[in-house]
């Protein structure tokens, strides 16, 4: 057992409300897991992962990674954002190479470990462009490329292909799980994309929302590659689908 | 082609300009060393230029105006970037700010003199106060909006202190203080002509002071135009400054499709 919470619960003040936002989540992942975290806005899912990565606590219960407490963020687990959270006033090696910095690297090696992710995910011919002079797909290929750089053993991601265009999404879909294969990566991806999930994850859980609780945990023991049209595919889905009462 | 088209534009409004001011000059019974026409002010550009101490006095507010505006730029960017960061600190520097922000710089003018004496001094203090306060300002609210998604990424990839401050902030909040650079320079171009028509033996402001004196208008005039041309020109330079960062940056220009 790699990541384990036990009952973790998080409430929100608002004013004099107090807004129950998790309640009594447990939940326990396996080293290598590609976990999908799915469900409608404001079941709480982003939270979980925001608390996974230690950008906020808990109000009850413990998560564990690796057998430590999680309390602030760290390069070992790093978050993938939706709007990518690159630094437009760095070229995209020095946004690559962002997480180096503060390791004890010299120049040339933080420069070799760049250009070996930027390679990874395709961006060769783009090391010196700027963020802004990018297509979104490629900006999160980036993102991607500055996460894989400091060898995380997680990496979270957060609706990270929610601002691209269906085709371009499909096509990272792809690379995310080519990425995961190769570098044998921890993955807590959240979405509310059905398909997305059904796609992509070794195991979906599933939330419903108000207070966000877990619903229901769905192992999808499918081969990649997945096939989007197959049988076994569109009965997967379709149990999801079920399950947030869409027929 | 649009390079071309501004050309014209500026040609016909000049154009335009000049022939408003010479028909006034005609239809009206002025006398003509107290409201010259354009011919007479030209003359008077040639000769200021062809006795060369036009020069000079460029020179000596191009100075006056560097010296106090970079001071100006520097330490608001640095107190800026740290009360925007330290917002206890500021909660209790504002009410002075906001105090001091409303009052003309000429008003400290009698104290300066005083204390500084007649000479480059003055001009200098007077463009440094009217730049310092729109720099600090946008400063101070540049740091308020950082994308808080940037401090994530920091926090993320173990960037601590000093660097999240010079890594993340300071290049973050760049945009708009250069935004508050532009600003500041245009204010205080119109205070260096203040300041040195009240502290100063040479300088734009000074010739204007002395062309009162000599009731020379034409001379006058002329020092105005070399004003709102000069004025004109830094406004042009820090606009491309902008324009480049706002690119860099991935912002679309303000106002422009």
């Amino acid at each position: 057992m790699y990541i384990d919470i036990q009952g973790l619960t998080k409430k929100f003040k608002r004013g004099e409300q107090t807004l129950m936002v998790l309640d009594n989540i447990s939940l326990t992942i396996n080293q290598g897991e590609f976990i999908c975290l799915l469900g409608p806005s404001g079941c709480g899912k982003t939270t979980l992962l925001n608390i996974l990565a230690g950008f906020e606590n808990a109000s009850e219960g413990s998560v564990l990674i690796d057998g430590e407490v999680v309390s602030t963020p760290t390069s070992r687990y790093v978050t993938i954002f939706q709007n990518y959270g690159l630094l437009p006033w760095r070229n995209v090696r020095h946004n690559v190479e962002l997480g180096l910095e503060g390791k004890k690297i010299s120049k040339s090696k933080r420069k070799e470990i760049a250009e070996k992710y930027i390679c990874l995910v395709g961006l060769d011919k783009f090391a010196n462009s700027n963020p802004a002079q990018l297509s979104g797909g490629m900006q999160q290929r980036v993102a991607i490329a500055r996460a894989l750089a400091v060898s995380p053993d997680i990496i979270f991601m957060d609706e990270p292909f929610g601002a691209l265009d269906a085709m371009t999404r499909m096509k990272m879909q792809d690379e995310i799980l080519e990425i995961k294969r190769s570098q044998n990566k921890t993955i807590i991806f959240v979405t509310h994309d059905i398909d997305e999930a059904v796609y992509l994850a070794d195991r979906i859980i599933v939330f419903s929302p108000n207070p966000g609780r877990i619903k229901e945990i769905i192992q999808v023991q499918l081969k990649f590659p997945r096939d989007r049209n197959g049988y076994d595919f569109i009965r997967i889905r379709d149990k999801v689908f079920s399950l947030f009462d869409i027929h | 082609m649009k390079y071309i088209h501004s050309i014209k534009r500026i040609f016909i409004s000049g154009t335009l300009f000049i022939a408003l001011w010479q028909i006034i000059c005609w239809t009206t019974d002025f006398n003509p060393s107290l409201l010259p026409g354009p011919v007479r002010v030209w003359y008077a550009l040639i000769q200021m230029f062809g006795e060369g101490n036009i020069l000079n006095d460029i020179q000596d507010s191009m100075y006056r105006f560097a010296i106090g505006y970079l001071l100006a730029a520097l330490s608001a960017i640095i107190l800026g970037l740290t009360l925007g960061w330290f917002k206890e600190i500021f909660a209790y520097i504002n009410p002075i700010v906001q105090l001091l922000r409303p009052i003309s710089p000429i008003a400290w003018m009698p104290f300066i003199v005083l204390l500084f004496g007649i000479g480059d001094v003055p001009a200098i203090v007077i463009i440094f106060i009217s730049a310092f306060f729109p720099i600090l300002l946008s400063t101070i609210s540049a740091v308020g909006n950082v994308d808080k998604m940037y401090l994530k990424v920091a926090d993320n990839f173990d960037i601590k202190q000093p660097y999240v401050l010079t890594k993340i902030i300071f290049p973050a909040t760049f945009p708009q203080i250069a935004n508050g650079l532009h600003i500041a320079l245009g204010s205080s171009w119109i205070f260096l002509v203040a300041g040195e028509m009240v502290g100063s033996q040479t300088g734009l402001g000074y010739l204007i002071i002395d062309a009162r004196n000599n009731l020379r208008t034409d001379i006058l005039l002329a020092t105005i135009i070399i004003i709102g041309v000069i004025g004109l020109f830094l406004d042009t330079l820090i606009s491309q400054f902008e324009k480049q960062i706002y690119t860099r940056w991935g912002y679309e220009r303000e106002g422009k499709k």
